[in-house]
């Protein structure tokens, strides 16, 4: 199957804005998108740049705009999209080259949530007991990969800052877990003017996890928590 | 040194207005948009109408002769617009307080949306028809 990849590049060495470039190539439906980038890459144009690691899904490094939506570049199969596929960088960051962003503000609000279980209490002697239903409570937001997906898919990331879903999934995984014990740290965090209020549950970034992970859903049950809890 | 230079002054992000065009929207940030558009343009209204229900203070000369505005056919086209922006409103702003407060509302945002339209267009059609009648005579 012959498919045409339209490509953004940026090269900030030598271009002044990015621009695009078509490469045809020769691909099973069954293939991934980024098999085909892999294969420019490899057998035209070895100056392609893009990031990748895993490519199943898990390391979350290869997340870029296919046909202008936020995915996984591992993840979208050809067959999918048809003869005419457009790669493009995440929206809302610095482009360091090519289909390659500067992630560094989206780890910034990352790390601002306290993204790791706080609890001073003496250790039990055994572990710290936690029921099937409390453990179901954060079973979603677990699985986020911190791919940047969902951050890079909100409109309002990409004109204001503020903490973005991702950060949020990753604060509402401790804020639902009962082995915590920072709920009031991080809940004064999450009220602050950029924090969850800024959501206007658009639900783009639930649309574009590759995970599947319902983030307005835990968005929404974090400004419950505040607004109850809080008041 | 030089290359240094030279990646500082190209620097290219896509942050911004600009953004908006580079992603293909699906439906939730359709309903978003509308919601903004549609907030501003009552928002707008509002603002005149203060100003002419001030002019009362002036007399009721004052008052009548800017009335002559919302006789004008392009306001009252303009009317019409204005109560398909506050139908959408008010009902896209009873979805957005569902998701908010019920907490499954997030397994139905789609039908929700689809709901808001069909509500929107349920009231309308049949007002548009009227205003539209009225305008005729």
């Amino acid at each position: 199957m012959l498919v045409t990849v339209r490509v953004q590049r940026f090269n900030p060495e030598t271009d002044s804005k990015p621009y695009y470039q078509e490469y045809t190539v020769e691909v099973e439906p069954t293939d991934r998108v980024l098999d085909a980038l892999n294969y420019i890459k490899w057998y035209h144009d070895g100056t392609l740049t893009f990031r990748r690691s895993c490519a199943h899904g898990v390391c979350g490094s290869d997340a870029m705009r296919i046909n202008g939506r936020n995915r996984l570049a591992c993840k979208v199969l050809i067959k999918d999209l048809g003869p005419k596929i457009t790669v493009e960088p995440l929206l809302g960051f610095r482009i360091i080259r090519d289909l390659v962003v500067d992630m560094e503000p989206f780890f910034a609000q990352y790390r601002a949530v306290m993204p790791y279980l706080i609890n001073d209490e003496p250790p039990p002697v055994r572990e710290r007991l936690q029921s099937p239903e409390e453990r179901e409570l954060y079973d979603d937001t677990t699985k986020c990969i911190l791919c940047a997906c969902c951050t890079s898919a909100c409109p309002i990331f990409w004109t204001t800052e503020w903490l973005g879903p991702a950060a949020i999934v990753n604060a509402h995984r401790f804020l639902f877990d009962s082995r915590d014990r920072a709920t009031e740290e991080r809940l004064a965090i999450l009220n602050q003017k950029f924090g969850v209020w800024r959501c206007r549950t658009i639900f783009n970034c639930t649309e574009a996890c590759p995970r599947g992970i319902q983030v307005t859903n835990a968005i929404e049950q974090v400004k419950r928590r505040i607004l109850f809890e809080q008041s | 040194m030089t290359t240094e230079t030279a990646r500082e002054v190209r620097q290219v992000s896509s942050r911004g207005l600009g953004a908006y065009r580079g992603y293909r929207p699906p439906p939730g940030m359709i309903s978003w948009a509308l919601h903004r558009v549609t907030g501003l343009g009552v928002l707008l209204f509002l603002l005149l109408h203060i100003v002419d229900i001030f002019l009362v203070n002036y007399g009721p000369e004052t008052f009548n002769e800017l009335l002559f505005l919302y006789r004008h056919p392009v306001f009252r086209i303009g009317e019409i617009v204005l109560v398909a922006g506050l139908y959408y409103h008010a009902a896209n702003g009873v979805r957005i307080i569902l998701i908010d407060f019920w907490p499954q509302a997030y397994r139905y945002e789609r039908q929700l949306f689809y709901g808001v339209i069909a509500v929107f267009l349920l009231a309308f059609v049949p007002t548009a028809i009227l205003m539209i009648r009225a305008i005729l005579v």
